[in-house]
């Protein structure tokens, strides 16, 4: 069969082992120095670029039009201010409604002559106002507390059902590190915030803790009866069911990301700004930065947490005491001829 | 296929999954020929249109609306929209001054209603009440005769607010002419005059009505029940019960206190004094008026007596929503084109099918054989998913998005990882030697627990989100909830009882080249069947070797026995120069 096969075989036997928990100080370095990154980021670009739907905008009105062609619309105001997306719709019949971020007064002025010519109508056909947000405080606040809520509940959950808060705790910090790098990413694109991204990065929330969870539960698994074990100390344990999720995590990833890929590269490349693209960069990265942040930092965060408690040191010292004897034996045994 | 014993559960599962299909698919169908559902899911604002009201305020005393207000007005017609379903209407202001609502589709005229409904609500104390048609001229109360009050009234049950005017007023009111819409509210410090207009099963009733009591802002919530017994027993009576703020209660408190005496006074049940009612004021019209039959001290009164679940329903509804101080205009009421293209859900289709076809191949490259097991649960999660959103799409009047199109695409990934998880783990078993059968058993159990315990973090952000975001963000997690029950249905019901078939074949259950459970190239080496623990003579040295024998038997056990295989194919490799056994073949 494949070699991927192979390669899971020996991840699964220990033979081959990537040392995710050793290495955890780089590793952590690494994260921290992205979500750093992620943080200056906006603050260096002056804020995230918010859609319409969050700061309201200016609205165009056009009467009487010949064509109700969305496109001439857009093409008015790209000319005038470039990058931006405008939400053109054709209301009752005859008139052409444009909504744009918002505007200078000069702006306004030549987006009004573009969309005057663009149409064929007279100038006071042409009028505009501004429109308050779509997604207003209100909304903004009720996800906010939604997911407060949520990740409470989902700490206490994890807490309960892995009878250890501290899996609860390296879980919310991979969480935590995927989202900031994920919103920097974001920051970065120079992409329009608009409500698709939030939804893509709740997605992000929701896949990033159940990856993790995965993950933790095959941590969970190998290190049950530790106190009975001398075979391994607990981080190899721990590093040894990443190992062992290795394939699963790359399956799932894969899995995951193709499709989210075909819309980023195909749909949004061929459409350019709107809907798709804002949802499938946010979920691409976020995808990306969710399951490296299980492996990279939840796991090893966890082993970190817990390498300092008495019965694991204790653990630890009969692992190598054994490891010892057994060399020991060997080599007395490598005299004698083999059984 | 001896062991036939074990196959009819599995047989049974795939059985009761078929029916859930059929009677999704019956139902929809049926919902289609009587012309309430269709084959097709509904479309949402940004692909469909819909339907454009800009609303103008009405506010008490012609001052203009200031922003805090209009903000307020905007929360609460988002509220009602979502309560009315998962719709993911837009609302915005525009110019500082109206609120535009867009909504999908055509409204129907309950949610126009919903909508423009201003909800001036208050509570006011039942003075005198009356047949709802006018009193004809010539029995009316002469002039002489018409009350005068004797002085200020004391208290909100006072028949000294009933003046000469009140008394005339009530007098020539009739309820059974449609009522004119007002533009101006009544006076909260004044009596009032009015209706509870009729329903199907009450006449009209006319009211004067004491100054407002409790105002409507200080209901905090309400639901309906059927009413407990005494004995906690539920009976068949409906209750609405209200929750009021803190300074509601207080005020309740006092009101029926007062009210409550009148009942005692006019005794109890059979009496029927009207200043023992409070009338539930909803735009200037009463629409219930019950008797206060104990004092409520702790702000959660219920009101009992004549409700259906239709009517409780109703009642609860104007109660929970009716806080909002203003009301509206509807000023322009417009067809709006959808502000998405079909070019973007074309484009957004045919990215996904391309995506899709992206993980058909991976999983085949992956899988093998087995990757058809996960296209087959990916199809029949697709099609459990497909019904529900069209059946929701009637009931609940859930649309699709765009972003929500893309969400469930998405959510192939979150699907797939259940049976990945689930592959793996048998796969895990194998490498420790077990037979397919025993391993597909004893990886399920593993499989289980994870997969049990990752969708319950899906379902737990989903239920949050739904019960506490407003907008689009509920309608996110309404898809994120169905997405990840449509998953668990799949993979309890579906591809677990395939596997378990499907391990009983021979293609599988020898381990075929392609079956993607060959145990060979998995790196197991045979074992007698289902001895998972059986420690054969060579593993002996180990053992031996140990000083700690208790600990290191434990550690043994630990060891896989792949990992002792591996263990020992290695010394024998150093040893001589045969290969390891699995290139034998």
């Amino acid at each position: 069969m494949s070699s991927f096969a192979k390669f899971g075989n020996e991840l699964y036997t220990g033979r081959r082992s990537y040392d995710f928990v050793g290495k955890k100080k780089i590793w952590f370095l690494i994260a921290l120095a992205g979500v750093a990154l992620s943080i200056l980021i906006p603050v260096v670009k002056g804020g995230f670029n918010l859609g319409i739907e969050f700061r309201g905008g200016s609205e165009f009105t056009v009467s009487n039009v010949k064509t109700t062609e969305a496109s001439l619309g857009e093409k008015a105001v790209h000319d005038v201010v470039a990058g931006s997306v405008p939400r053109v719709a054709n209301v009752a019949g005859t008139t052409m409604r444009i909504q744009t971020d918002k505007l200078t007064d000069d702006e306004t002025i030549k987006i009004k002559e573009g969309l005057t010519s663009a149409y064929g109508v007279t100038d006071n056909e042409v009028t505009s106002t501004f429109v308050g947000p779509t997604w207003g405080a209100d909304v903004t606040k009720q996800a906010l507390i939604g997911l407060v809520v949520f990740v409470a509940l989902a700490t206490v959950l994890m807490a309960l059902y892995f009878r250890t808060w501290k899996m609860s705790l390296s879980a919310i910090a991979g969480m935590l590190v995927t989202m900031f790098i994920t919103a920097g990413v974001y920051a970065l694109s120079d992409f329009e915030v608009t409500p698709s991204a939030i939804i893509g990065f709740l997605t992000v929330l929701s896949y990033s803790l159940y990856d993790t969870v995965v993950v933790f539960d095959k941590i969970r698994e190998n290190t049950a009866d530790l106190d009975s074990s001398t075979r391994r100390t607990f981080g190899e344990e721990v590093n040894l069911a990443v190992n062992q999720t290795l394939v699963r995590s790359i399956n799932t990833m894969m899995v995951a990301i193709l499709p989210v890929g075909a819309i980023l590269f195909i749909g949004a490349g061929l459409l350019g700004a709107g809907t798709l693209r804002d949802l499938s960069l946010a979920l691409f990265v976020g995808i990306l930065i969710g399951t490296a942040a299980t492996i990279f930092v939840a796991a090893p965060m966890y082993a970190w947490l817990r390498q300092n408690e008495p019965p694991l040191v204790k653990q630890a010292q009969r692992v190598a005491h054994r490891r010892a004897d057994s060399a020991a034996k060997d080599a007395a045994a490598a005299q004698p001829a083999q059984a | 296929m001896a062991r036939t014993g074990r196959n009819k559960p599995s047989l049974r599962v795939l059985v009761w999954l078929g029916v859930i299909l059929a009677v999704l698919t019956s139902v929809l169908a049926g919902g289609t020929m009587a012309g309430k559902a269709s084959w097709a899911p509904k479309l949402a604002l940004d692909l469909e249109g819909g339907t454009q009201m800009i609303l103008a305020p009405k506010v008490e005393g012609g001052s203009d609306i200031n922003e805090e207000q209009l903000n307020q007005a905007v929360a609460i017609i988002r509220q009602r929209v979502d309560g009315s379903g998962v719709a993911e209407a837009e609302i915005s202001t525009q110019s500082g001054r109206n609120v535009v609502v867009s909504l999908p589709g055509t409204p129907s005229s309950e949610t126009r209603a919903l909508i423009q409904a201003s909800a001036d609500m208050n509570f006011r104390p039942v003075l005198v009440t009356g047949p709802g048609a006018a009193v004809p001229a010539e029995s009316r109360t002469p002039a002489a005769q018409l009350p005068k009050p004797t002085a200020k009234p004391q208290n909100g049950s006072d028949s000294n607010w009933i003046t000469a005017d009140i008394q005339k007023q009530f007098e020539a009111l009739d309820c059974d002419k449609p009522a004119q819409d007002k533009q101006e509210r009544s006076d909260p410090a004044k009596p009032l005059v009015t209706c509870e207009p009729a329903t199907d099963q009450t006449p009209a009733i006319k009211y004067i009505l004491g100054p407002v009591e409790v105002k409507g802002v200080e209901i905090q919530g309400s639901t309906f029940q059927l009413q407990q017994g005494a004995q906690g027993a539920v009976t068949n009576e409906w209750a609405v019960n209200i929750q009021f703020n803190g300074e509601g209660t207080a005020k309740f408190k006092t009101v029926t206190e007062r009210l409550n005496q009148f009942y005692v006074a006019a005794g109890g049940e059979a009496g029927s004094d009207p200043k023992s009612q409070f009338a539930i004021v909803l735009d200037d019209q009463v629409i219930s008026a019950p008797r206060s039959q104990a004092v409520i001290t702790d702000g959660r009164p219920q009101i009992t007596g004549g409700f259906t679940e239709q009517s409780a329903k109703a009642l609860s509804d104007q109660l929970r929503f009716g806080a909002l101080p203003i009301s509206f205009d509807i000023q322009s009421e417009q067809q709006i084109s959808a502000t998405l293209g079909g070019e973007q859900l074309r484009m957004g289709l045919l990215a996904g099918l391309i995506g899709l076809l992206l993980v058909v191949v991976y999983s085949l490259f992956q899988y093998r054989a087995l990757g058809f097991v996960t296209i087959a649960s990916l199809v029949v999660a697709g099609a459990l998913t497909y019904l529900a959103i069209a059946i929701l799409g009637w009931t609940e009047n859930y649309r699709l998005s765009l972003a929500g199109v893309a969400g469930i695409i998405v959510s192939i990934g979150q699907t797939a990882d259940s049976f990945i998880v689930y592959f793996e783990r048998i796969r895990d078993e194998l490498r420790e030697g077990r037979g397919l059968v025993s391993a597909v058993e004893n990886g399920w159990k593993r499989a289980k627990r994870t997969v049990l315990a990752s969708k319950a973090v899906n379902l737990l952000a989903a239920l949050v989100l739904y019960f506490v975001a407003v907008g689009n963000v509920r309608g996110f997690a309404f898809t994120l909830g169905l997405t990840a029950l449509a998953d668990l249905l799949v993979v309890f019901m579906f591809t677990h009882p395939m596997l378990r078939q499907l391990a009983r074949t021979r293609f599988f259950g020898e381990g075929h080249k392609f079956s993607g459970l060959d145990p060979e190239s998995l790196g197991a080496v045979p074992l007698y069947r289902g001895a998972g623990r059986l420690r054969s003579p060579e593993d002996k040295p180990s053992v031996v070797r140990a000083k700690n024998t208790g600990a290191a038997a434990e550690a043994e056990r630990r060891m896989t026995i792949a990992e002792r295989r591996r263990a020992e194919q290695q010394e024998q490799l150093a040893g001589s120069s045969k290969g390891p056994a699995k290139e034998g073949k």
